[in-house]
């Protein structure tokens, strides 16, 4: 470790300090941990928190027909057809499928999650803001509906998961047995092939989750009511909505998703700031200034 | 031996009670087994200090942390797949089924104060221990510290890292939950993919079909007697050998081959090194505190008809489950008996292959460079580019069969199609660790030149001078001679060349193929090596170097580049 | 190296003496001469005496700090109780406990520790010594009278001359490991056609998973998925492995789709009702149960290793390390009305292995 004499005055505090300590041996010591720790806390920063509230949501009464087949022509119909017909290309991929026969409630979801309409025709409907009012919502899902019977909208009762009977755990067993393989046990989402994925159930509103089983909205298969019926349907939503709202015990929850992240942060902070230590713990602590040295 | 009486006031003559009490327990001691006679040599026992030689140490604390935190965890966990209805303290878990290993981990986790803390430092402190061996072992590989005489311990640290591994798994796979489970499932996979025996030996670690009610009695027999015996005893090997040879050092003014330069042992290294073993202690308990690992009531018990997205190890397998998912498909049949080498290469040969040459691989050194003697002093990476590059292209085929056994995460936060970055690895593995080699050797020679450049012209300075006619340069400061001794103090070998085929009388030389090879071998491992300044570049590099600081030079700087 | 072509006792040595053959030896001496052992000079502690009281407070508060946390984390395990089994959710107060414990125990731990480092490095008054190795080779004295004592003593057992007693004693160490390997037979059955058969048969119901329900075809729409597991399962006895093996073999997903939508082999036409199908759920590659079905494409993929298979195609393995066809379960119809399987499996479920192809 040289000390050098001679001040050079120029530049700002941190400049100098730059420019002296660059050659430092523990300069490149002091890069690597700074450049741990950015990453660190941008992995912390960037994955995404397991918990948000659950909104309420709101059922509309009113069934204006008349009103959802002019906004469905507005928004839909360049790829459903007019009267939700479909619409099929030439080379016989499909712009957009019929919506004869799906329901108000893939309507509410679609809509109402953000999914439809679609910026672009692709793999995956992503979720963006939605586009309509909760009216506008409710018109169109009655006009949808009105084309032929399909799924309804769920009711209240059918989502009230504090109701007598519920039963979280069994909702959990169900979950693990029909949902996680895709959907994560601790509901975080996954990939499915060629750029589908099963989306986070974090966040999503009940009546979402509901419909979802319902409708089997894109890859998602259907879970219709004969086969997995109302109350298993609540049971699932009563343990998704538990486990959201579920603080992490063990501290910071790293996405929830188990090992891969587990090993970024045992490298990344654990050897990484170990190793920081132990760059300390061989230093030598300040050597006497030379006037000092001569003076004793 | 001597005869004369000792008291404890021999040993210690401090007034203080501290000391006086550890010079009579000392004492006692010596008065039976003649201590003094080790101790006395061995107190002020000299030891380097280096960060990197740390390594090692945070994986012995952190093992130690490990055994103490599991012994705590043994005082509930039952081992045990009875099947049980849940009754515990977790509600999303109240009236499942589960077997008892599943359910005493939840009543550790949510019935026992402290629990959750001591299973997240046993999982955090082995993902720590394995991780620091690792970095251990890679500091040993880059510096050449594996060479003779410490070759058996090289062989010992990698039985370490392997047992390390098993238990690891052995323990992940303890809790009987849903993504242990599942990995397990895929171990039984590998098993039967052994031909000939393959099913046999499942069915006789399973207790016959998978997974039976057997495997977690069995692996809890191998995860807390078995492998950490075997563990104690060999780190005890290993701390005894690294006493007895003494530890290596790098080069520089003062250090030789013949001697080791540092801190005695008694008091720098018993505070330095006790200090550090808390520091290790405090740093794993508060990740494990402030960070959670493992939440296997996420994961449910362990039902092998259900499966979760995202399913992976823990890092240190991760590369055989990388293996596995990039692996093309192949499996064929001889005499109607399947062989599934989709499987089997992955699974069971790659490690074994892995395993195999790195413990070799201080004897193949050996046989290509001839070299055979004694080392102390370690190595520069960049002064033997070959070795540097050979360690980077494992580290790159290591962390791409990484990537791969967690390719559905990145793919998902990255958003990419799964199925391209499984494409992407499998070109990737094949092409990137030559590439990383070829790029390592380059950067390793560069710096070898950049070393050689400060030794004849000095260190750059960050001072920018400009001249009278408005140039600007860098002024090189000179190295002291201390530095510029740690620079040029080791080997630059020469590259072996072959003999003539035939001697002076036309007589065919019997072992020139040999000598070919080996001088190709040679070349191929020293040939690039960038020869230090000699004595005559030194002076004449000194020299110029007096007129750059004579004429605010820009002669000499223009030669630096 | 010396090697003997005598009986006795010998072992290869690289003198210290031989190295200097190799011909890769540093070029004589290196451009600049070992300036020595360098001085660092004296620490700002050792030669302060405020410098050095500051450093002696500040190791003393790290002491002083850590037992003040150590009786801390007594009182955070007091302090915070982890709800009874009757309680609400407990989650919250495991977390405060957690928390609260490593939070104390991690910082004192901590605190001793640099204390200890922090001591050492600003107050204990160590220099740099340096130490000479030892050679690790013993000398050739040591090494011949070694070898004297070993063929001294081999000599005296006559081990050379008695053959007998020599190779009788080799025999029975030979024999010894024999029953250490026999006493691990009953660590398991032996497989027999268990890996070959499940519990599905002709006629057997296919019931909803988790709720055992039967299913009509009519219950089932396009782009249903249900888990099932065979109505025999259900007998199968509560205790011992009988369900949970069973479990791992006999999962079948059901999925429908439009009858022309499948392309099924000549033999398996009559395997599907009105384009209800059914998929044995373990992976072939290495056995994860699966049932990520995507209605759109009838892909079903694997979250283990991401083998993909076409379900509207026989099963077969589109992407990923798989190599055969996940096994279909052939359906009919039975006169209640119920899904029933024809038969078993027609194949064995789940990964490869070597006797798969002989029974």
């Amino acid at each position: 470790m040289s000390r050098s004499s001679s001040g050079r005055r120029t530049g700002g505090w941190f400049g100098r300090v730059l420019t002296r300590r660059r050659r430092h041996p523990l300069a490149a010591v002091t890069v690597l941990l700074v450049v741990l720790l950015t990453c660190g806390t941008a992995y912390a920063a960037f994955t995404p928190s397991t918990q948000s509230p659950l909104g309420q949501a709101t059922v509309s009464q009113s069934t204006q027909i008349e009103e959802g087949r002019q906004l469905f022509a507005i928004g839909c119909a360049s790829c459903h057809g007019l009267n939700g017909e479909g619409e099929i290309r030439d080379d016989g991929t499909v712009l957009g499928p019929s919506l004869v026969g799906v329901g108000a409630a893939s309507v509410d979801f679609q809509v109402g999650t953000g999914r439809m309409p679609m910026a672009a025709p692709g793999a995956q409907a992503p979720v963006k803001p939605v586009a309509y009012s909760d009216e506008q919502i409710a018109a169109m899902a009655a006009f949808v509906a009105s084309l032929a019977p399909g799924p309804e909208i769920p009711t209240d009762d059918m989502l009230d998961t504090e109701a007598e009977g519920v039963d979280i755990a069994r909702g959990g067993l169900l979950f693990r047995t029909n949902c996680a393989q895709c959907h994560n046990t601790s509901g975080q989402g996954g990939a499915l092939t060629y750029g589908q994925e099963a989306p986070r159930l974090t966040g999503v509103e009940p009546k979402h989750i509901y419909e979802a089983m319902l409708t089997g909205p894109q890859a998602m298969p259907v879970f219709n009511d004969e086969l997995l019926d109302e109350d298993d349907k609540r049971d699932i939503i009563a343990f998704l909505t538990a486990i959201n709202e579920q603080p992490d015990p063990g501290g910071l929850g790293i996405g929830r998703v188990g090992p891969v992240s587990e090993g970024l942060w045992a490298w990344l902070v654990g050897i990484g700031g170990l190793i920081a230590f132990a760059a300390w713990v061989v230093t030598r602590s300040a050597a006497a200034r030379s006037a000092e040295r001569s003076s004793s | 031996m001597s005869t004369t009486t000792r008291t404890g006031s021999d040993v210690s003559t401090s007034n203080n009670a501290v000391l006086q009490g550890a010079g009579k327990v000392v004492g006692f001691v010596d008065q039976r087994i003649a201590a003094n006679n080790w101790l006395k040599r061995n107190l002020r026992k000299i030891f380097p200090d280096h960060w990197s030689f740390l390594l090692g140490e945070i994986a012995l604390y952190s093992l130690i942390l490990v055994l103490l935190s599991g012994v705590f965890l043994t005082l509930w966990f039952k081992p045990s797949m009875a099947h049980i209805i849940y009754d515990g303290a977790y509600v999303p878990m109240r009236g499942i089924g589960m077997s008892e290993a599943y359910a005493s981990t939840l009543q550790i986790s949510f019935e026992v104060r402290g629990g959750l803390l001591m299973r997240q430092i046993h999982h955090w402190g082995t993902l720590i221990f394995i991780a620091a061996m690792s970095v251990h072992m890679l500091r040993i590989f880059f510096t050449g510290a594996y060479r003779k005489p410490r070759e058996l311990n090289w062989v010992i640290g990698l039985l370490l890292l392997t047992l390390g591994i098993t238990n690891g798994f052995t323990g992940y796979s303890l809790p009987d939950d849903l993504l242990s489970g599942t990995g397990l499932r895929i171990i039984e996979a590998g098993i039967l993919a052994i031909p000939v025996v393959g099913t046999y030996v499942s069915y006789f670690l399973f207790g016959g079909e998978y997974p039976g009610e057997d495997i977690i009695s069995r692996f809890y027999a191998i995860h807390i007697l078995l492998v950490p015996g075997l563990i104690i005893a060999l780190v005890t090997v290993h701390l005894m050998l690294v006493w007895y040879q003494k530890h290596t050092q790098w080069a520089g003014a003062g250090k030789t081959e013949k001697n080791v330069v540092g801190y005695p042992f008694f008091p720098i290294y018993v505070a330095k090194a006790g200090g550090f073993t808390f520091i290790v202690f405090g740093f794993i308990v508060l990740m494990s505190a402030l960070i959670q690992v493992n939440p296997l009531w996420f994961y449910g018990p362990y039902d092998p008809s259900q499966v979760t997205a995202g399913v992976q190890p823990d890092w240190y397998v991760g590369f055989l489950d990388g293996a596995l998912r990039v692996m093309p498909p192949w499996e064929f049949t001889i005499f109607g008996y399947h062989v599934t080498p989709s499987v089997l290469l992955p699974a069971v040969i790659l490690p074994g292959v892995l395993l195999t040459l790195l413990a070799l691989y201080p004897w193949i050194e050996q046989r290509i460079t001839g070299d055979r003697r004694e080392h102390h002093i370690l190595e520069r990476p960049r002064n033997v580019p070959v070795r540097t590059g050979l360690g980077v292209a494992f580290i790159v085929f290591y962390i791409l069969l990484w990537i791969a056994g967690g390719n559905d995460f990145f793919a998902t936060t990255l958003h990419i199609p799964v199925n391209w970055v499984s494409r992407f690895l499998q070109v990737s593995l094949i092409v990137m660790p030559p590439l990383a080699f070829w790029i390592t050797k380059r950067i390793c020679l560069g710096l070898q030149r950049r070393d050689r450049d400060k030794v004849l012209h000095g260190m750059e300075s960050g001072v920018i001078m400009v001249s009278p006619e408005g140039e600007f340069t860098e002024r090189h400061s000179p190295l002291s001679a201390a530095q510029a001794y740690a620079l040029t103090a080791h080997e630059r070998p020469q590259v072996h060349e072959a003999g003539a085929p035939t001697d002076a009388n036309g007589i065919p030389n019997p072992n020139y193929k040999h000598d070919r090879r080996r001088a190709r071998i040679s070349r191929f491992y020293f040939g690039d090596v960038i020869p230090k300044p000699t004595r005559e570049e030194l002076e004449h590099g000194h020299h110029g170097h007096a007129e750059l600081e004579a004429h605010s030079g820009s002669d000499a700087t223009s030669d630096q580049h | 190296m010396t090697t003997s072509k005598s009986e006795e006792m010998s072992y290869p040595v690289d003198h210290p003496e031989h190295a200097g053959e190799l011909e890769h030896r540093a070029p004589a001496g290196d451009p600049i001469p070992d300036p020595g052992l360098h001085d660092p000079g004296p620490r700002y502690t050792d030669v302060n005496p405020q410098a050095q009281k500051r450093a002696d407070r500040q190791v003393a508060g790290m002491f002083g700090l850590a037992s003040i946390l150590i009786i801390a984390s007594i009182v955070a395990y007091v302090a915070f109780e982890i709800e009874t089994p009757e309680g609400v959710p407990n989650v919250g107060e495991v977390q405060v406990s957690n928390f609260a414990l490593g939070m104390t125990l991690g910082l004192a731990l901590l605190l001793i520790g640099l204390g200890a480092v922090q001591w050492a490095r600003t107050l204990m008054t160590s220099p740099e010594f340096a130490e000479n190795r030892k050679p690790l080779v013993s000398s050739d004295e040591v090494r011949q009278a070694t070898l004297e004592s070993f063929n001294t003593g081999a000599e005296e057992t006559q081990f050379g001359r008695r053959k007998l007693i020599r190779n009788s004693l080799l025999g029975a160490m030979a024999l010894l490991p024999l029953p250490a390997i026999v006493l691990l037979r009953d660590l398991g059955p032996l497989p027999g056609d268990t890996k070959e058969n499940t519990v599905w048969a002709e006629g057997v119901r296919l019931l909803t998973d988790v709720t055992y329900q039967p299913i009509r075809p009519a219950q089932l729409e396009l782009g249903q998925l249900v888990n099932v597991m065979p109505a025999t399962y259900r007998d199968l006895p509560d205790h011992g492995p009988a369900k949970i093996n069973e479990r791992a073999k006999s999962p079948v997903m059901l999925i429908r789709m439009l009858p022309e939508e499948l392309s099924p082999f000549d033999d398996r036409e009559n395997w599907h009702v009105d384009g209800i199908i059914a998929y044995s759920k373990i992976c072939t590659h290495a056995g994860c149960p699966i049932s990520l079905y995507e209605r759109t494409t009838h892909h079903m993929l694997c979250p283990c290793h991401q083998s993909t298979f076409d379900l509207a195609d026989n099963g077969k393995v589109v992407f990923g390390p798989a190599t055969r066809p996940l096994p279909q379960l052939p359906l009919a119809v039975d006169n209640e009305g119920y899904l029933v399987a024809q038969s078993d499996f027609t194949e064995p479920v789940g990964p490869s292995y070597w006797e798969r192809g002989t029974r």
